[in-house]
């Protein structure tokens, strides 16, 4: 479905995820954050930029893989995200909830 | 003479064997399979020991009478996988070559992952049943227990049969009913997951089933570590359940050799073609069954779909010719839902487990996605089977690996 958001026009899934990164931009990006009450910050862009690097090498994202990230530790990625991080930041970021569907 | 070399005799390596001696010739080729382990354990059996519902002799057996005469077999431990060099090291300084490899080490459970878990109260009051030794010391303490809270708990994902937690709780509800003490029990499910199960759509029944038998869910909980001297979990969004029981379902994670060898991801498993089952850094590894990071199941019912193509696809390789994609993630599951009753669930890659009848399609006598005394019939006859046919190579009358679209209503998953 359309949504429009930032004086923009994207197309999102029926949770809210962007379906196509290449609609998307910081000011989407900080946009999606202030409807769940989320201002950024420059540490959380840092996390962002990590989850785009991922997301680009098609590397799977978990909470595991934050933990081993070198870039936070899980306590502050659930305080910058607070509720669901891994849900929350992604869908900020433009890029898929990550799936553990197996 | 060459070496077809295959590392583990759980499921899907007995498997292999047995396929394969019967179809490469043994003028050319020797196979070989080794397993620290002499005991094959029928591991869907460590969900029903805890319950006294099957004997500590139902669930093993010697894993040799199952290997067949012709193979070779080597009871030792895999110190170093060297695809480089198209060599395995074995304890005691034992080298062996081969010329094409099948990696089938399986997965282990790692409470250690978690701070905690592993400490004074391990078997005490917080038990896996994921192990032999961990199902039967749960047995021993569900004899005795007088009640209280009983947390089913689940770390992280990928685990072995993602359904069996939820199992767990579900014959928890049935085995404290019929010993008169269900209302001295509180049953609380915890899960990292959005809901009770991996596919959306399976979770919606199973959601029901909780629901319906008065077990609380806690979902979206992350844990962090074990408080084990107040006996509560407690996660990353500091959230805190308190137990008196913790069954938990620890990291998963593949043998600690591929670690060793450094051929696997964070949690040592091995990057497999999610299609021709071809390892997908060395052309003449090839990888089955839980040991893989395949976007699917890891099960017995998997392993089996995958012997069947991945035989055909050595078959292939031998002969020089183009590998098959032919894998599409099938998986087929019982879910016992307690009280005699289970319910059976199919899916792959795209599918979504889905109602309808298997395995022949519109007949059944399964139903899928349905809870019936039938499904739980075909469960504990699964045991039989698993002895007798699947671990043997015996072709399963209408069941086949590919998922059969027929009689089913199908929806894709949204990816």
């Amino acid at each position: 479905m359309k949504k429009i958001i930032a004086q923009k026009e994207i197309d999102v899934n029926e949770e809210g995820y962007l379906l196509d990164f290449n609609q998307w931009s910081k000011e989407i990006g900080e946009a999606l954050a202030a409807e769940n009450d989320i201002t950024m910050t420059d540490r959380h862009w840092e996390v962002i930029d990590y989850l785009h690097d991922k997301h680009q090498k098609e590397e799977p994202l978990s909470i595991r893989g934050i933990k081993k990230s070198g870039v936070l530790n899980v306590k502050e990625f659930y305080s910058l995200f607070p509720g669901g991080p891994l849900k929350k930041s992604t869908l900020i970021a433009g890029i898929p909830k990550p799936k553990s569907c197996i | 003479m060459k070496n077809l070399l295959i590392l583990g005799a759980g499921t899907a390596g007995t498997m292999m064997a047995n396929h394969l001696t019967k179809k490469l010739p043994k003028q050319e080729w020797q196979i070989t399979i080794v397993d620290q382990h002499e005991t094959h354990y029928y591991q869907p059996g460590f969900l029903f020991l805890p319950f006294d519902i099957y004997t500590e002799d139902q669930v093993k057996k010697d894993g040799t009478k199952f290997i067949p005469k012709s193979v070779e077999y080597i009871q030792k431990k895999i110190e170093l996988i060297q695809p480089e060099a198209n060599c395995v090291q074995l304890e005691g300084g034992e080298q062996v070559n081969y010329d094409l490899l099948i990696i089938a080490t399986g997965s282990t459970i790692a409470p250690e992952e978690i701070e905690g878990m592993d400490g004074p109260m391990w078997h005490k009051n917080i038990f896996d049943f994921y192990t032999y030794e961990g199902a039967k010391a749960l047995r021993d303490k569900l004899r005795e227990w007088e009640g209280g809270k009983l947390v089913v708990h689940v770390t992280e994902m990928p685990i072995k049969c993602p359904v069996a937690p939820l199992e767990f709780a579900f014959l928890a509800d049935s085995y404290f009913k019929n010993k008169g003490m269900r209302d001295k029990v509180e049953i609380t499910y915890v899960t990292p997951l959005d809901g009770a199960f991996t596919k959306p759509r399976a979770a919606k029944a199973l959601d029901y089933l909780l629901e319906e038998k008065d077990i609380k869910e806690v979902t979206s909980f992350n844990i962090e570590r074990v408080d084990y001297e107040n006996n509560k979990i407690i996660d990353y969004a500091d959230v805190e359940v308190e137990y008196d029981l913790l069954v938990t379902v620890p990291t998963n994670m593949g043998d600690s050799v591929i670690e060793r060898s450094g051929i696997g991801d964070d949690l040592n498993f091995v990057s497999t073609n999610k299609g021709s089952l071809q390892s997908k850094e060395y052309e003449n590894v090839f990888v089955i069954g839980d040991a893989t990071n395949l976007p699917t199941s890891k099960a017995g019912s998997v392993a089996h779909f995958e012997a069947e193509i991945l035989t055909e696809n050595i078959l292939r390789y031998i002969k020089g010719e183009q590998l098959e994609e032919a894998f599409d993630g099938h998986a087929n599951c019982f879910v016992e839902t307690g009280n005699g009753k289970a319910l059976l669930i199919d899916f792959n890659y795209v599918h979504e487990p889905v109602e309808g009848t298997f395995p022949i399609p519109g007949i059944g006598p399964l139903r899928l996605l349905k809870e019936s005394k039938a499904n739980h019939l075909g469960k504990l006859a699964f045991r039989w089977v698993y002895w007798n046919m699947l671990l043997k190579g015996v072709p399963i009358p209408f069941v086949s690996a590919k998922m059969n679209e027929k009689g089913k209503k199908l929806e894709t998953v949204n990816t």
